[in-house]
């Protein structure tokens, strides 16, 4: 017996504009529309319009909401200030993530995270077993959004006429509750999981579809393109950006995954926070690290990573990068093998690992 | 809807083979398995002179988002592979009867093609 799969607001959409559906996270999704390296080539030159509405989303307002997330989460929440987004994770007290997150503060008390589609109710049950006697509320609002990321370096000009949302004021990780294509009630951040600049917009999920083809009309001229989420897998590893359940996981954690800059020691006790330092301190078994491949062949998800006869490693995500044009990807790999040669093992064909300093775009 | 020319016989896994006047065979995937791959990124073919019983792997073709075997219809010793596809994979979702055919080969039956699927019975499968 399988569930049947959930669909988002923007499902006849999708079929009217001719996406390949695939089953993702419990979600029927858009993984193309046209091809993958020809979305992706559009997002980096022009933009790309995405329904990632399967992402879930809660709400923790009451006096002590900012203290509670900084307790149960690796970043500074507290010190966020309201109309600013902060990336995080939700870590176990082993150290291993629960989930990662991006926390939007809407007032001194009032929180609204956006979680992983595969993670969603998992996150909210987590957070509500960490609340005893903390004075906050952790809403389900999963159903109420739903989500575009409009990105690309063309996303300012398009939004623009189409929203009162002062753009041109919002920093990166910045957002604005405003009205887009005619819908009030929405939410306009300068955030993204593509590494080009951009917005993701939360909106009420009826208002969905008709926001959706009003960003497609303005953007078309402009050479945007419908994504799925081959390109958006794409985009997010050539921005170095991890995937919960692949660069994270329950046993991955933000240090080892090179997540450090989000794990602030210095604010106190949190979840994880001793595994987390041990970890720090004596430096992580092993690493994720960031490669490419001079060959035609994709590594993906469960190559052996190798150090002459020695398997160090796997390969945790692997994609072709169309900027690039080769073999991109990430592995977890023993950090005493680092300073090595390693290959990765393509069913018997050895290929030289080449890590890469830092992402493969800014 | 997918291409599926009547001149050619094809097999359940989206292989097509089209034999030549010379009593040869040319060897590709059809249309509706370059659709389901999505960009073409990388084929793997076999050297000229390897031989393959019907249905053993003789290569494979990946994708961006998938890898997938390629079984030789029937069995065959392989006359040339076409070298094309190593520079320009991508021929494969352009032109899947084309210039993307795979290996040229020598049949071990010539009869063997016509116990192949024809174009009426694959568009079935669809």
């Amino acid at each position: 017996m399988t569930a049947p799969l959930a669909r988002t607001p923007l499902h006849a959409f999708h079929a009217a504009h001719g996406a390949r559906l695939v089953p993702f996270a419990g979600w029927e999704m858009p993984v193309q529309y046209t091809g993958i390296i020809e979305e992706h080539l559009a997002v980096r030159r022009a933009a790309g319009l995405f329904d990632v509405s399967h992402m879930g989303e809660c709400r923790v307002t009451g006096p002590d909401a900012a203290a509670f997330l900084d307790r149960v989460m690796t970043n500074a929440m507290a010190g966020i200030p309201v109309g600013m987004a902060r990336y995080t994770i939700l870590c176990q007290p082993d150290g291993g993530c629960v989930d990662d997150l991006i926390v939007y503060r809407l007032g001194a008390e009032e929180f609204l995270i956006c979680l992983n589609a595969s993670n969603a109710a998992k996150d909210i049950a987590w957070l509500r077993s960490q609340a005893e006697g903390d004075r906050v509320t952790i809403a389900d609002e999963c159903a109420r959004w739903a989500q575009l990321a409009l990105q690309g370096p063309e996303a300012d000009a398009i939004l623009g006429p189409l929203t009162d949302a002062p753009l041109a004021a919002l920093r990166r990780f910045g957002f604005a509750t405003a009205t887009v294509a005619g819908a009030a009630g929405c939410l306009v951040s300068r955030t993204g999981y593509t590494g080009s600049p951009g917005f993701e917009i939360y909106l009420p999920a009826g208002s969905a579809t008709a926001v959706a083809e009003a960003l497609l009309a303005a953007g078309k001229p402009r050479g945007l393109l419908l994504a799925g989420l081959g390109a958006r897998d794409s985009l997010r590893l050539e921005a170095g950006y991890p995937l919960y359940g692949h660069e994270i996981s329950e046993t991955i954690s933000p240090i080892q995954a090179g997540l450090g800059w989000a794990v602030k020691f210095a604010k106190g006790e949190f979840v994880g926070r001793a595994a987390l330092l041990r970890q720090h301190e004596a430096g992580p078994a092993s690493k994720v690290a960031l490669f490419s491949l001079s060959d035609r062949r994709i590594a993906r998800q469960g190559t052996p990573v190798m150090a002459g006869e020695r398997k160090v490693g796997e390969v945790l995500s692997g994609t072709l990068s169309p900027l690039l044009n080769k073999p991109i990807g990430t592995a977890l790999v023993e950090a005493a093998a680092l300073g090595g040669r390693l290959e990765v093992d393509l069913r018997g064909h050895r290929v030289a690992l080449e890590l890469a300093p830092g992402p493969f775009v800014k | 809807m997918s291409n599926v020319p009547d001149s050619l016989r094809y097999t359940a896994e989206h292989e097509w083979v089209r034999l030549e006047a010379d009593g040869t065979a040319t060897i590709g995937i059809t249309d509706h398995a370059q659709a389901a791959l999505g960009d073409v990124t990388f084929v793997d073919l076999p050297k000229a002179g390897a031989s393959f019983a019907a249905g053993a792997t003789f290569g494979a073709v990946e994708s961006v988002k998938a890898a997938s075997d390629l079984y030789c219809p029937v069995a065959a010793t392989v006359i040339e592979a076409n070298e094309a596809l190593n520079a320009t994979p991508d021929l494969v979702n352009r032109e899947p009867y084309g210039g993307a055919w795979m290996i040229k080969v020598r049949l071990a039956d010539p009869s063997s093609v016509s116990g192949l699927l024809d174009a009426a019975a694959y568009r079935k499968l669809l």
